[in-house]
Protein backbone atom coordinates (compact mmCIF):
# COMPACT_ATOMS: atom_id res chain seq x y z
CA UNK A 1 0.00 0.00 0.00
CA UNK A 2 2.25 2.79 -1.17
CA UNK A 3 -0.56 5.32 -1.18
CA UNK A 4 -1.46 4.86 2.53
CA UNK A 5 2.20 4.94 3.42
CA UNK A 6 2.83 8.24 1.81
CA UNK A 7 -0.78 9.98 3.52
CA UNK A 8 1.16 8.75 6.79
CA UNK A 9 4.10 10.07 6.11
CA UNK A 10 2.96 13.18 4.68
CA UNK A 11 0.27 13.91 7.70
CA UNK A 12 2.44 13.43 9.98
CA UNK A 13 5.25 15.42 8.81
CA UNK A 14 2.87 18.59 8.11
CA UNK A 15 1.43 17.96 11.76
CA UNK A 16 4.67 17.86 13.61
CA UNK A 17 5.70 20.84 11.85
CA UNK A 18 2.28 22.66 12.49
CA UNK A 19 2.65 21.76 16.25
CA UNK A 20 6.55 22.57 16.35
CA UNK A 21 6.45 25.67 18.26
CA UNK A 22 4.58 23.86 20.88
CA UNK A 23 7.24 21.36 20.93
CA UNK A 24 9.95 23.53 21.12
CA UNK A 25 8.14 25.33 23.71
CA UNK A 26 8.11 22.45 26.09
CA UNK A 27 11.45 21.82 25.31
CA UNK A 28 12.58 25.04 26.18
CA UNK A 29 10.82 24.94 29.38
CA UNK A 30 13.44 22.19 30.92
CA UNK A 31 16.22 24.12 29.82
CA UNK A 32 18.78 26.34 31.49
CA UNK A 33 18.30 29.73 30.52
CA UNK A 34 22.01 29.47 28.85
CA UNK A 35 20.67 26.25 26.99
CA UNK A 36 17.70 27.94 26.12
CA UNK A 37 19.03 30.81 23.57
CA UNK A 38 22.10 28.82 22.62
CA UNK A 39 23.12 28.90 18.46
CA UNK A 40 22.13 25.94 16.73
CA UNK A 41 19.11 25.18 19.06
CA UNK A 42 19.49 22.63 21.37
CA UNK A 43 17.50 18.91 20.98
CA UNK A 44 19.47 17.11 23.18
CA UNK A 45 20.05 18.20 26.97
CA UNK A 46 19.87 17.27 30.08
CA UNK A 47 16.17 18.28 31.26
CA UNK A 48 15.95 20.85 34.52
CA UNK A 49 13.00 21.31 36.76
CA UNK A 50 14.45 24.43 38.28
CA UNK A 51 12.27 26.58 35.88
CA UNK A 52 9.41 25.59 37.30
CA UNK A 53 9.80 27.11 40.94
CA UNK A 54 11.49 29.92 39.80
CA UNK A 55 8.64 30.84 37.73
CA UNK A 56 6.57 31.82 40.49
CA UNK A 57 9.61 33.51 42.61
CA UNK A 58 9.89 36.21 39.62
CA UNK A 59 6.16 36.62 39.30
CA UNK A 60 3.74 35.29 41.97
CA UNK A 61 2.57 33.27 39.79
CA UNK A 62 0.26 31.22 42.12
CA UNK A 63 -2.02 34.82 42.65
CA UNK A 64 -2.23 35.18 38.72
CA UNK A 65 -3.24 31.25 38.59
CA UNK A 66 -5.52 31.54 41.74
CA UNK A 67 -6.95 34.44 39.56
CA UNK A 68 -7.66 32.44 36.27
CA UNK A 69 -9.32 29.37 37.72
CA UNK A 70 -11.90 31.58 40.17
CA UNK A 71 -12.58 33.78 37.28
CA UNK A 72 -13.28 30.92 35.05
CA UNK A 73 -15.22 28.34 37.06
CA UNK A 74 -17.16 31.13 38.40
CA UNK A 75 -17.97 32.90 35.27
CA UNK A 76 -18.58 29.52 33.97
CA UNK A 77 -21.06 27.89 37.04
CA UNK A 78 -22.69 31.29 36.85
CA UNK A 79 -23.48 30.97 33.16
CA UNK A 80 -24.99 27.59 33.42
CA UNK A 81 -27.34 28.41 36.27
CA UNK A 82 -28.59 31.56 33.85
CA UNK A 83 -27.88 29.64 30.56
CA UNK A 84 -29.76 26.81 31.61
CA UNK A 85 -33.68 27.67 32.37
CA UNK A 86 -33.35 30.02 29.66
CA UNK A 87 -32.41 26.75 27.55
CA UNK A 88 -35.06 24.88 29.07
CA UNK A 89 -38.02 27.24 28.87
CA UNK A 90 -36.79 27.56 25.10
CA UNK A 91 -36.95 23.95 24.49
CA UNK A 92 -39.82 22.83 26.05
CA UNK A 93 -42.16 26.01 26.43
CA UNK A 94 -41.89 26.95 22.83
CA UNK A 95 -43.51 29.79 21.39
CA UNK A 96 -43.19 31.81 18.27
CA UNK A 97 -40.46 34.17 19.38
CA UNK A 98 -38.50 31.52 20.41
CA UNK A 99 -36.44 31.63 17.42
CA UNK A 100 -36.31 35.23 17.27
CA UNK A 101 -34.56 35.36 21.52
CA UNK A 102 -32.03 32.59 19.52
CA UNK A 103 -31.15 34.84 17.10
CA UNK A 104 -31.27 38.23 18.95
CA UNK A 105 -29.06 36.15 21.84
CA UNK A 106 -26.59 34.98 18.87
CA UNK A 107 -26.14 38.64 17.57
CA UNK A 108 -25.04 40.11 20.73
CA UNK A 109 -22.24 37.60 20.57
CA UNK A 110 -21.26 39.34 17.26
CA UNK A 111 -20.72 42.72 18.85
CA UNK A 112 -16.66 43.36 18.40
CA UNK A 113 -15.24 43.41 22.04
CA UNK A 114 -13.70 46.42 21.48
CA UNK A 115 -16.60 48.44 20.95
CA UNK A 116 -17.80 47.92 24.06
CA UNK A 117 -13.86 48.28 25.56
CA UNK A 118 -14.52 52.18 26.55
CA UNK A 119 -18.23 52.24 28.37
CA UNK A 120 -17.17 49.20 30.06
CA UNK A 121 -13.61 50.54 31.28
CA UNK A 122 -15.69 53.60 32.25
CA UNK A 123 -18.28 51.58 33.89
CA UNK A 124 -15.63 49.11 36.24
CA UNK A 125 -13.93 52.46 36.69
CA UNK A 126 -16.58 54.66 38.14
CA UNK A 127 -17.61 51.32 40.16
CA UNK A 128 -13.98 51.05 41.51
CA UNK A 129 -14.28 47.27 40.00
CA UNK A 130 -10.76 48.01 37.96
CA UNK A 131 -8.90 45.27 38.72
CA UNK A 132 -11.06 42.92 40.25
CA UNK A 133 -12.20 39.43 39.84
CA UNK A 134 -15.50 40.24 40.47
CA UNK A 135 -15.39 42.79 36.86
CA UNK A 136 -13.18 39.57 34.74
CA UNK A 137 -15.89 37.20 36.13
CA UNK A 138 -18.91 38.91 35.31
CA UNK A 139 -17.68 39.55 31.89
CA UNK A 140 -16.41 36.27 30.93
CA UNK A 141 -20.05 35.10 31.86
CA UNK A 142 -22.02 37.34 29.88
CA UNK A 143 -19.50 36.85 26.60
CA UNK A 144 -20.23 33.30 26.77
CA UNK A 145 -23.97 33.58 27.93
CA UNK A 146 -25.13 33.67 24.06
CA UNK A 147 -22.78 30.40 23.66
CA UNK A 148 -24.21 28.44 26.57
CA UNK A 149 -28.04 29.43 25.65
CA UNK A 150 -27.52 28.02 22.74
CA UNK A 151 -25.55 25.07 22.75
CA UNK A 152 -27.64 24.14 26.04
CA UNK A 153 -30.99 24.43 23.99
CA UNK A 154 -29.79 22.08 20.99
CA UNK A 155 -28.88 19.82 23.86
CA UNK A 156 -31.94 19.94 25.70
CA UNK A 157 -34.28 20.36 22.11
CA UNK A 158 -33.09 16.45 21.78
CA UNK A 159 -34.14 14.84 25.00
CA UNK A 160 -37.70 13.12 23.89
CA UNK A 161 -40.76 14.95 24.82
CA UNK A 162 -42.39 12.16 26.06
CA UNK A 163 -40.68 11.90 28.83
CA UNK A 164 -41.76 15.43 30.04
CA UNK A 165 -45.16 14.64 29.38
CA UNK A 166 -45.11 11.14 31.28
CA UNK A 167 -43.41 12.92 34.20
CA UNK A 168 -46.13 16.10 34.24
CA UNK A 169 -48.77 13.15 34.34
CA UNK A 170 -47.66 11.80 36.90
CA UNK A 171 -48.11 15.27 38.83
CA UNK A 172 -44.49 16.37 38.74
CA UNK A 173 -43.92 20.38 39.26
CA UNK A 174 -41.88 22.67 36.94
CA UNK A 175 -39.50 22.33 39.46
CA UNK A 176 -38.91 18.33 39.73
CA UNK A 177 -39.27 17.94 35.94
CA UNK A 178 -36.72 20.33 35.74
CA UNK A 179 -34.54 18.61 38.48
CA UNK A 180 -35.38 15.12 37.91
CA UNK A 181 -35.93 14.75 34.12
CA UNK A 182 -33.92 17.74 32.75
CA UNK A 183 -30.58 17.83 35.10
CA UNK A 184 -29.84 14.48 34.84
CA UNK A 185 -30.85 13.84 30.83
CA UNK A 186 -28.75 17.06 30.12
CA UNK A 187 -25.68 16.40 32.43
CA UNK A 188 -23.43 15.44 29.52
CA UNK A 189 -24.56 18.70 27.51
CA UNK A 190 -24.19 20.87 30.81
CA UNK A 191 -20.74 19.25 30.72
CA UNK A 192 -19.36 19.49 27.86
CA UNK A 193 -21.00 23.07 27.71
CA UNK A 194 -19.30 24.23 30.70
CA UNK A 195 -16.11 22.87 29.63
CA UNK A 196 -15.93 24.98 25.99
CA UNK A 197 -16.80 27.81 28.09
CA UNK A 198 -13.99 27.46 30.88
CA UNK A 199 -11.66 27.17 27.73
CA UNK A 200 -12.77 30.45 26.63
CA UNK A 201 -12.38 31.81 29.96
CA UNK A 202 -9.65 30.86 30.59
CA UNK A 203 -7.69 31.85 27.39
CA UNK A 204 -9.59 35.39 27.29
CA UNK A 205 -7.14 38.16 26.89
CA UNK A 206 -9.03 41.27 25.60
CA UNK A 207 -10.44 41.87 28.84
CA UNK A 208 -8.34 40.53 31.26
CA UNK A 209 -5.57 43.02 29.91
CA UNK A 210 -7.58 45.97 29.66
CA UNK A 211 -9.27 45.46 32.75
CA UNK A 212 -6.73 43.79 35.22
CA UNK A 213 -3.25 43.94 35.87
CA UNK A 214 -1.29 42.68 39.52
CA UNK A 215 -4.54 42.04 41.70
CA UNK A 216 -6.68 40.57 39.43
CA UNK A 217 -4.86 40.05 36.24
CA UNK A 218 -5.36 36.19 34.97
CA UNK A 219 -2.62 33.86 33.76
CA UNK A 220 -2.70 35.41 30.53
CA UNK A 221 -2.08 38.69 31.95
CA UNK A 222 1.22 37.30 33.60
CA UNK A 223 2.06 35.69 30.36
CA UNK A 224 1.86 38.63 28.88
CA UNK A 225 4.44 40.46 31.25
CA UNK A 226 7.06 38.34 29.70
CA UNK A 227 6.87 40.33 26.59
CA UNK A 228 8.96 43.30 27.46
CA UNK A 229 12.63 43.19 25.95
CA UNK A 230 14.10 42.77 28.77
CA UNK A 231 11.95 40.04 29.85
CA UNK A 232 14.34 37.44 27.64
CA UNK A 233 14.29 34.65 30.11
CA UNK A 234 13.21 32.02 27.65
CA UNK A 235 13.10 29.06 29.63
CA UNK A 236 11.17 30.59 32.49
CA UNK A 237 8.71 32.10 29.67
CA UNK A 238 8.41 28.58 28.80
CA UNK A 239 7.46 27.05 31.64
CA UNK A 240 5.24 29.84 32.90
CA UNK A 241 3.63 29.03 29.60
CA UNK A 242 3.63 25.46 29.85
CA UNK A 243 1.78 25.25 33.11
CA UNK A 244 -0.63 28.27 31.64
CA UNK A 245 -1.66 26.07 28.38
CA UNK A 246 -1.20 22.46 29.70
CA UNK A 247 -4.24 21.88 31.68
CA UNK A 248 -6.68 23.67 29.37
CA UNK A 249 -5.10 22.25 26.33
CA UNK A 250 -6.01 18.75 27.97
CA UNK A 251 -9.84 19.93 28.33
CA UNK A 252 -9.83 21.65 24.98
CA UNK A 253 -9.15 17.98 23.47
CA UNK A 254 -12.27 16.54 25.21
CA UNK A 255 -14.44 19.40 23.61
CA UNK A 256 -13.66 18.86 20.22
CA UNK A 257 -16.53 17.87 19.09
CA UNK A 258 -18.61 20.38 21.15
CA UNK A 259 -16.25 23.24 19.82
CA UNK A 260 -17.71 23.15 16.12
CA UNK A 261 -21.17 22.80 17.62
CA UNK A 262 -20.28 26.08 20.23
CA UNK A 263 -18.70 28.32 17.80
CA UNK A 264 -20.28 27.64 14.61
CA UNK A 265 -24.29 28.14 16.20
CA UNK A 266 -24.88 24.66 14.64
CA UNK A 267 -24.54 26.02 10.90
CA UNK A 268 -22.10 23.35 10.57
CA UNK A 269 -23.05 19.82 10.79
CA UNK B 1 -49.49 25.68 32.08
CA UNK B 2 -49.34 29.38 32.41
CA UNK B 3 -47.11 31.91 30.75
CA UNK B 4 -45.27 33.45 33.67
CA UNK B 5 -42.87 30.62 34.31
CA UNK B 6 -41.36 29.85 31.01
CA UNK B 7 -40.71 33.49 30.90
CA UNK B 8 -39.41 33.93 34.04
CA UNK B 9 -37.05 31.33 33.25
CA UNK B 10 -35.79 33.00 30.66
CA UNK B 11 -35.83 36.32 32.49
CA UNK B 12 -32.51 36.47 33.53
CA UNK B 13 -30.60 35.69 30.30
CA UNK B 14 -32.87 37.62 28.43
CA UNK B 15 -32.03 40.71 30.75
CA UNK B 16 -28.54 40.22 31.44
CA UNK B 17 -27.63 40.06 27.82
CA UNK B 18 -29.79 43.24 26.98
CA UNK B 19 -28.28 45.35 29.30
CA UNK B 20 -24.91 43.78 28.29
CA UNK B 21 -25.52 44.70 24.77
CA UNK B 22 -27.31 48.20 25.42
CA UNK B 23 -25.75 50.14 27.95
CA UNK B 24 -22.02 49.81 26.69
CA UNK B 25 -24.25 50.70 22.97
CA UNK B 26 -25.90 53.54 24.40
CA UNK B 27 -22.69 54.79 25.97
CA UNK B 28 -20.52 54.95 23.33
CA UNK B 29 -23.17 56.66 21.16
CA UNK B 30 -23.48 59.24 23.95
CA UNK B 31 -19.13 59.50 24.39
CA UNK B 32 -19.05 59.29 20.77
CA UNK B 33 -20.41 63.63 20.36
CA UNK B 34 -19.06 64.65 23.57
CA UNK B 35 -15.54 66.12 25.16
CA UNK B 36 -14.55 63.25 27.12
CA UNK B 37 -10.69 62.83 28.31
CA UNK B 38 -10.45 60.79 31.37
CA UNK B 39 -7.41 62.91 32.45
CA UNK B 40 -9.89 65.97 32.50
CA UNK B 41 -12.68 64.70 34.60
CA UNK B 42 -15.70 66.40 34.99
CA UNK B 43 -15.71 68.04 31.68
CA UNK B 44 -18.06 66.56 29.12
CA UNK B 45 -19.57 69.46 26.73
CA UNK B 46 -21.36 68.75 23.23
CA UNK B 47 -19.31 68.78 20.40
CA UNK B 48 -21.39 67.46 17.60
CA UNK B 49 -19.27 65.40 15.39
CA UNK B 50 -16.01 66.68 16.07
CA UNK B 51 -14.99 62.96 17.47
CA UNK B 52 -15.07 61.08 14.38
CA UNK B 53 -13.50 63.95 12.85
CA UNK B 54 -10.70 63.89 14.54
CA UNK B 55 -10.83 60.11 14.69
CA UNK B 56 -10.81 59.62 11.03
CA UNK B 57 -8.23 62.38 10.17
CA UNK B 58 -5.69 61.13 12.53
CA UNK B 59 -2.71 60.42 10.22
CA UNK B 60 -3.00 56.50 12.16
CA UNK B 61 -6.69 55.88 11.03
CA UNK B 62 -6.02 55.07 7.07
CA UNK B 63 -3.02 52.95 8.08
CA UNK B 64 -5.12 51.14 10.69
CA UNK B 65 -8.04 50.37 8.54
CA UNK B 66 -5.92 49.04 5.61
CA UNK B 67 -4.00 46.86 8.74
CA UNK B 68 -7.01 45.62 9.57
CA UNK B 69 -8.13 44.48 6.35
CA UNK B 70 -4.48 43.01 5.41
CA UNK B 71 -4.39 41.18 8.39
CA UNK B 72 -8.45 39.92 7.94
CA UNK B 73 -7.89 38.57 4.09
CA UNK B 74 -4.80 37.38 4.95
CA UNK B 75 -5.46 35.04 7.34
CA UNK B 76 -8.83 34.02 6.06
CA UNK B 77 -7.16 33.26 3.03
CA UNK B 78 -4.15 31.28 4.72
CA UNK B 79 -6.75 29.29 6.87
CA UNK B 80 -9.52 28.51 4.54
CA UNK B 81 -7.05 27.21 1.65
CA UNK B 82 -4.60 25.03 4.15
CA UNK B 83 -7.59 24.03 6.54
CA UNK B 84 -8.87 22.07 3.80
CA UNK B 85 -5.80 20.68 2.37
CA UNK B 86 -5.45 19.49 5.86
CA UNK B 87 -8.81 18.62 6.29
CA UNK B 88 -8.35 16.46 3.43
CA UNK B 89 -4.90 14.92 4.62
CA UNK B 90 -6.20 13.90 7.44
CA UNK B 91 -9.48 12.49 6.11
CA UNK B 92 -8.85 9.27 5.16
CA UNK B 93 -7.69 6.62 7.83
CA UNK B 94 -3.87 6.16 8.58
CA UNK B 95 -1.82 4.85 11.51
CA UNK B 96 -2.48 7.73 14.27
CA UNK B 97 -5.26 9.51 12.85
CA UNK B 98 -6.49 9.96 16.68
CA UNK B 99 -3.45 11.80 17.50
CA UNK B 100 -2.86 13.40 14.36
CA UNK B 101 -6.41 15.30 15.25
CA UNK B 102 -5.92 16.07 18.37
CA UNK B 103 -2.30 17.32 17.67
CA UNK B 104 -3.25 19.49 14.86
CA UNK B 105 -6.11 21.06 17.68
CA UNK B 106 -4.16 22.28 20.08
CA UNK B 107 -2.73 25.70 19.15
CA UNK B 108 -6.35 26.33 19.08
CA UNK B 109 -6.38 26.14 22.91
CA UNK B 110 -3.20 28.06 23.81
CA UNK B 111 -4.28 31.27 24.46
CA UNK B 112 -3.48 34.50 22.52
CA UNK B 113 -0.71 35.48 24.77
CA UNK B 114 0.99 32.56 24.83
CA UNK B 115 0.90 31.91 21.39
CA UNK B 116 2.28 35.66 20.56
CA UNK B 117 5.06 35.23 22.79
CA UNK B 118 6.31 31.91 21.70
CA UNK B 119 6.24 33.37 18.26
CA UNK B 120 7.74 36.49 19.20
CA UNK B 121 11.00 35.04 21.29
CA UNK B 122 11.59 31.70 20.25
CA UNK B 123 10.46 31.56 16.52
CA UNK B 124 11.23 34.62 14.95
CA UNK B 125 14.08 36.40 17.14
CA UNK B 126 16.80 37.11 14.38
CA UNK B 127 19.20 35.45 16.24
CA UNK B 128 18.71 32.74 18.48
CA UNK B 129 15.40 31.84 17.26
CA UNK B 130 14.17 28.82 15.36
CA UNK B 131 13.53 30.68 12.09
CA UNK B 132 16.64 32.26 12.23
CA UNK B 133 18.45 28.76 12.76
CA UNK B 134 16.23 27.87 9.37
CA UNK B 135 17.29 30.46 7.48
CA UNK B 136 20.87 29.74 8.16
CA UNK B 137 20.05 26.05 7.30
CA UNK B 138 19.37 27.26 3.92
CA UNK B 139 22.04 29.53 3.81
CA UNK B 140 20.24 33.03 3.65
CA UNK B 141 19.91 36.10 5.83
CA UNK B 142 18.14 35.67 8.97
CA UNK B 143 14.82 37.65 8.88
CA UNK B 144 14.40 40.36 11.99
CA UNK B 145 10.33 39.54 12.10
CA UNK B 146 9.06 41.71 14.33
CA UNK B 147 10.57 45.11 12.94
CA UNK B 148 11.39 44.27 9.48
CA UNK B 149 8.10 42.19 8.83
CA UNK B 150 6.13 43.53 11.46
CA UNK B 151 2.25 42.94 10.05
CA UNK B 152 3.20 39.48 8.15
CA UNK B 153 4.39 38.59 11.65
CA UNK B 154 1.19 39.13 13.42
CA UNK B 155 -0.62 37.50 10.56
CA UNK B 156 1.68 34.35 10.64
CA UNK B 157 1.27 33.88 14.72
CA UNK B 158 -3.00 34.78 14.41
CA UNK B 159 -3.31 32.37 11.16
CA UNK B 160 -1.16 29.58 13.44
CA UNK B 161 -3.81 30.02 16.16
CA UNK B 162 -7.06 30.07 13.73
CA UNK B 163 -6.12 27.29 11.35
CA UNK B 164 -6.93 24.44 13.40
CA UNK B 165 -10.46 26.03 14.04
CA UNK B 166 -10.85 26.21 10.40
CA UNK B 167 -9.41 23.09 9.51
CA UNK B 168 -11.59 20.92 12.48
CA UNK B 169 -14.77 22.86 11.03
CA UNK B 170 -13.32 21.25 7.63
CA UNK B 171 -12.87 17.70 9.34
CA UNK B 172 -16.46 17.88 10.42
CA UNK B 173 -17.87 18.73 7.96
CA UNK B 174 -16.28 16.38 5.29
CA UNK B 175 -17.41 13.53 7.61
CA UNK B 176 -21.07 14.21 6.20
CA UNK B 177 -19.66 14.01 2.14
CA UNK B 178 -21.63 11.35 0.09
CA UNK B 179 -19.53 8.47 0.20
CA UNK B 180 -20.94 6.24 -1.90
CA UNK B 181 -21.29 9.60 -4.60
CA UNK B 182 -17.60 9.67 -4.09
CA UNK B 183 -17.62 5.64 -5.22
CA UNK B 184 -19.73 6.38 -8.46
CA UNK B 185 -17.58 9.20 -9.41
CA UNK B 186 -14.31 7.20 -9.29
CA UNK B 187 -16.27 4.40 -11.17
CA UNK B 188 -17.12 6.82 -13.85
CA UNK B 189 -13.58 7.60 -14.26
CA UNK B 190 -13.05 11.26 -12.65
CA UNK B 191 -10.01 11.75 -11.11
CA UNK B 192 -8.94 12.78 -7.70
CA UNK B 193 -9.21 16.59 -8.78
CA UNK B 194 -12.53 16.27 -10.44
CA UNK B 195 -13.91 14.38 -7.50
CA UNK B 196 -12.46 17.83 -5.33
CA UNK B 197 -13.40 20.43 -7.76
CA UNK B 198 -17.05 18.84 -8.42
CA UNK B 199 -17.71 16.99 -5.32
CA UNK B 200 -16.05 18.00 -2.08
CA UNK B 201 -15.91 21.82 -3.21
CA UNK B 202 -19.12 22.54 -3.36
CA UNK B 203 -20.05 20.17 0.23
CA UNK B 204 -17.36 22.80 1.86
CA UNK B 205 -19.04 25.82 0.34
CA UNK B 206 -21.52 26.20 3.35
CA UNK B 207 -18.45 25.62 5.91
CA UNK B 208 -16.13 27.57 4.28
CA UNK B 209 -18.88 30.66 4.13
CA UNK B 210 -19.34 29.79 7.83
CA UNK B 211 -15.16 30.10 8.71
CA UNK B 212 -15.15 33.24 6.88
CA UNK B 213 -17.67 35.33 8.21
CA UNK B 214 -16.71 33.61 11.87
CA UNK B 215 -13.16 34.86 11.17
CA UNK B 216 -14.13 38.34 10.72
CA UNK B 217 -15.78 38.64 13.35
CA UNK B 218 -13.32 37.63 15.62
CA UNK B 219 -10.30 39.13 13.79
CA UNK B 220 -11.82 42.24 13.53
CA UNK B 221 -10.72 42.62 17.33
CA UNK B 222 -7.50 40.74 17.30
CA UNK B 223 -6.08 42.36 19.63
CA UNK B 224 -3.84 40.13 22.32
CA UNK B 225 -1.43 39.72 19.78
CA UNK B 226 -0.24 42.72 18.72
CA UNK B 227 -0.54 44.38 22.58
CA UNK B 228 2.22 41.58 23.23
CA UNK B 229 4.47 41.38 20.22
CA UNK B 230 4.74 44.56 18.17
CA UNK B 231 2.82 46.85 20.43
CA UNK B 232 1.07 48.21 17.03
CA UNK B 233 4.46 49.56 15.64
CA UNK B 234 7.08 49.94 14.52
CA UNK B 235 5.40 53.49 14.25
CA UNK B 236 1.91 52.41 13.06
CA UNK B 237 3.12 49.60 11.04
CA UNK B 238 0.96 46.77 12.75
CA UNK B 239 -1.90 49.02 14.44
CA UNK B 240 -5.00 47.47 13.55
CA UNK B 241 -8.33 48.98 14.17
CA UNK B 242 -8.99 47.67 17.70
CA UNK B 243 -5.36 48.55 19.19
CA UNK B 244 -6.11 51.87 17.70
CA UNK B 245 -9.06 52.31 19.65
CA UNK B 246 -7.25 51.39 22.72
CA UNK B 247 -4.55 53.93 22.33
CA UNK B 248 -6.69 56.31 22.15
CA UNK B 249 -8.96 55.03 25.11
CA UNK B 250 -6.22 53.84 27.51
CA UNK B 251 -3.22 55.52 26.61
CA UNK B 252 -4.16 58.87 25.27
CA UNK B 253 -7.35 58.46 27.49
CA UNK B 254 -10.09 60.30 25.36
CA UNK B 255 -12.77 58.48 25.72
CA UNK B 256 -14.81 60.53 22.93
CA UNK B 257 -12.97 60.24 19.93
CA UNK B 258 -11.91 55.95 20.88
CA UNK B 259 -15.75 55.84 21.12
CA UNK B 260 -16.27 57.25 17.64
CA UNK B 261 -13.41 54.87 16.73
CA UNK B 262 -15.64 52.14 18.57
CA UNK B 263 -18.81 52.69 16.44
CA UNK B 264 -16.45 52.01 13.12
CA UNK B 265 -15.68 48.91 14.38
CA UNK B 266 -19.24 47.90 15.45
CA UNK B 267 -20.25 48.55 11.69
CA UNK B 268 -17.55 46.72 10.33
CA UNK B 269 -18.22 43.66 12.53
CA UNK B 270 -22.29 44.15 11.58
CA UNK B 271 -21.96 43.71 7.87
CA UNK B 272 -20.25 40.22 8.67
CA UNK B 273 -22.62 39.31 11.25
CA UNK B 274 -26.09 39.86 9.34
CA UNK B 275 -24.94 37.62 6.95
CA UNK B 276 -23.61 34.88 9.03
CA UNK B 277 -27.43 34.96 11.31
CA UNK B 278 -29.09 34.50 8.15
CA UNK B 279 -27.40 31.54 7.71
CA UNK B 280 -27.95 30.26 11.29
CA UNK B 281 -31.48 31.62 11.01
CA UNK B 282 -31.93 29.89 7.59
CA UNK B 283 -30.73 26.00 9.06
CA UNK B 284 -32.51 26.56 12.11
CA UNK B 285 -35.95 26.52 10.71
CA UNK B 286 -34.99 22.45 8.81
Amino acid sequence: MPMLAIRTVAAWLVTLTLVFPLLWLFLTAFKTELQAISVPPLFVFTPTLDNFAEVNVRSDYLLYAKNAVITSVVSTLLGLAIAAPAAYSMAFFRTRRTRDILMWMLSTKMMPAVGALVPVYVIAQTAGLLDTRTALTVIFMLSNLPIMVWMLYSYFKDIPHEILEAARMDGASVWSEFRHVILPLGMGGLASTGLLCLVFSWNEAFWSLNLSSARAGTLATLIASYSSPEGLFWAKLSAASLMAIAPIVVFGWFSQKQLVQGLTFGAVK
Amino acid sequence: MSRFLPRALMAPAVISLFLWMIVPLVMTLYFSVVHYNLMQPGIKEFIGLANFEFFVTDPDFGPAILNTLKLLSAVIAITVVLGVALALLVNEPFPGRGVVRVLLISPFFVMPTANALLWKHMMMNPIYGVLAEVSRLLGTKPVDWLSDLPLTSVIIIVAWQWLPFACLIFITSLQSLDREQMEAAGMDGANALQKFWFLVLPHLARPIAVVIMIEMIFLMSVFAEIFTTTGGGPGNASTNVAFLIFKEALMNFDVGVASAGALFAVVLANIAAVFLIRMVGKNLDK
